[in-house]
């Protein structure tokens, strides 16, 4: 297929790989980008959320000529039970101000835009061509078996930003397969509505948009939440729960995409909405409460493939984006030292270390595990919440020194003082 | 009238998946199956078959008369849930061939 041979060839043109690639080629490094799809984008799912800053240490002013849809003026979250809603949010002038915190993205457009952006930096992009398998010679990996005809590639290093099924790392002997509590299923619909119709619901203008995270009832109280993101003139809809309690479950994902678009609250914001694209994907969970093995001799392994998401702050394509960086510049230190080995590629996990990424994954290592020690908390809390605000409002004639009494009491019914401290504390010490 | 929100797995509420798959574009790869089920023996002896109602495009399907898991693998959107949500392990998995499967638009 492609003859000649390749410093470093990176798996996969989703963010990791293509903000690899992009580093790789503006420093002058024969980078080839092998994608599977027919366009970099075209098997890429995310909720929506794409933050400006850390892309900027790749990509400068990017966020200018990227397919964006809306910048984020305003966040909330909704604690649902069947009815009701306990609403949180907080909206700023300044978040609707350029240079902006956040937008809302389509991954099939965006990460096409990204991947000409390496191309024109010179990168060479291969789609329609999937990795089998490492080549190996003497303990190092030396490039990479494509199911093409004549389809093995000779590179100096690989990096590895093959996505959540990483099947290589697999194959390379890094890890085993990942069990159903390590991972969230999440199903996603993108609905028609326009632009005037989701200003108006939303309270939004100028081009800008607001994000909903829903707890509770949203996902059957089950690990995970529902999600409504705002694009130009269509709706990001879709919810993710933890696999295992999905499967103990016996429901359907779509049943709970169903149910959650019909619920109460949700229903009048979609009301007329056109269904225009169904969509799955797993999402890796559960952070590092080690830095799990990441490389081998030639080979570095970013983004989700490395299991690089933050699910309690949505945040996963900036991990992406910066570890294909950083593993694009240990590629570097190594092709000028010639040095391909351990130690070298170590030098890929001393840069996480010195980042955010490694503090923030190893943080929500323990708010994950003090969440799936915990199956509660999203349907106990949720009904509390609710309960209270909802006794705290209806008028009746009761004096308001009764009421609170009243919610205290039904409060410590539902979880006895000592499983309350114990929950508190349990969150303090969990907390990022 | 909403009184209770939970319904059995079974429960067909809202728009059935097989109707949202119209939306969304695949190039099948008519050689040969990407999904292919180890040993149907162990289908026969697994008592949820939970592969069935989690994946999310219902890709996977028990047939009574014949004892057998039927794989619609040309709908699939290759998440990967059932490779990892399969209790024995009994589904080999692989990317479709390069170029086919599931093509994004928004994504």
């Amino acid at each position: 297929m492609v003859a000649e041979k390749f410093d470093v060839v990176v798996v996969g043109a989703g963010l990791a790989g293509t903000a690899a690639a992009y580093t790789l080629a503006k420093a002058g490094v024969k980078t080839l980008l092998v994608e599977r799809g027919d366009y970099p984008g075209s098997k890429n799912v995310m909720g929506g959320v794409i933050y400006r800053q850390p892309l900027e240490k790749i990509l400068p002013g990017w966020w200018r000529e990227a397919p964006i849809e809306r910048p984020v003026a305003e966040e909330s979250i909704w604690i649902l039970t069947e009815d009701s809603a306990v609403k949180v949010g907080y909206r700023s002038e300044r978040f609707a101000e350029e240079p902006y915190n956040a937008f809302t993205v389509l991954r099939a457009k965006f990460d096409k835009w990204f991947a000409d952006k390496a191309v024109e930096a010179g990168a060479v992009l291969v789609t329609e061509t999937v990795v089998e398998d490492v080549l190996r010679h003497n303990g190092q990996i030396v490039g990479v078996r494509t199911n093409r005809p004549d389809g093995d590639i000779a590179a100096h290093v690989v990096i590895a930003a093959d996505g959540v099924n990483s099947l290589l790392s697999q194959k390379v002997g890094l890890h085993g397969e990942l069990p159903p509590d390590r991972v969230a299923l999440a199903v996603k619909e993108i609905i028609q509505l326009g632009t005037q119709k989701i200003d108006e619901r939303f309270t939004l203008e100028n081009g800008e948009g607001a994000t909903i995270e829903l707890f509770g009832d949203a996902t059957l109280g089950m690990l995970g939440y529902g999600f409504i993101y705002t694009n130009k003139d269509t709706l990001s809809v879709g919810l993710g729960v933890l696999l295992s309690q999905l499967i103990a479950r016996k429901v359907t994902p779509n049943y709970l995409l169903e149910r959650f678009k019909a619920h109460p609250m949700v229903r009048r914001l979609l009301a007329d909405g056109e269904q225009k694209e169904y969509m799955a994907h797993l999402i890796p969970e559960g952070g590092w409460p080690q830095i799990p093995p990441l490389y081998a001799p030639g080979y570095l392994v970013v983004g989700d493939a490395a299991g690089m998401v933050n699910g309690a702050f949505r945040e996963g394509s900036n991990y992406a984006a910066i570890s294909g960086k950083l593993a694009a510049l240990t590629a570097i230190e190594a092709l000028e030292r010639g040095d391909f080995g351990r130690a070298m590629m170590a030098r890929y996990v001393e840069r996480l270390q010195e980042s955010f990424i490694a503090d923030d994954l190893a943080g929500y290592s323990r708010l994950s595990r003090f969440a799936h020690q915990n199956p509660h908390l999203l349907t106990a809390y949720p009904r509390l919440l609710c309960d209270a605000a909802h006794a705290l409002l209806t008028v009746d004639g009761t004096p308001k020194r009764l009421k609170f009494a009243e919610i205290v009491r039904k409060a410590l019914r539902q979880r006895p003082p000592l499983a309350l401290a114990r929950d508190v504390a349990g969150a303090l010490r969990a907390r990022p | 009238m909403l009184a209770t929100r939970e319904a059995p797995p079974t429960a067909q509420l809202g728009t059935p998946v097989e109707d949202k798959l119209y939306n969304v574009r695949f190039k099948t790869d008519e050689t040969a199956s990407h999904l292919i089920i180890v040993n149907q023996e162990l289908c026969v002896r697994c008592d949820d078959k939970p592969c069935t109602y989690f994946c999310p495009v219902a890709v996977y399907k028990w047939e009574p008369g014949v004892q057998r898991i039927t794989v619609g693998y040309e709908k699939c959107v290759e998440c990967g849930a059932c490779r990892i949500g399969c209790p024995p392990h009994n589904i080999a998995w692989r990317y479709p061939r390069g170029g086919f499967g599931c093509q994004y638009k928004n994504g």
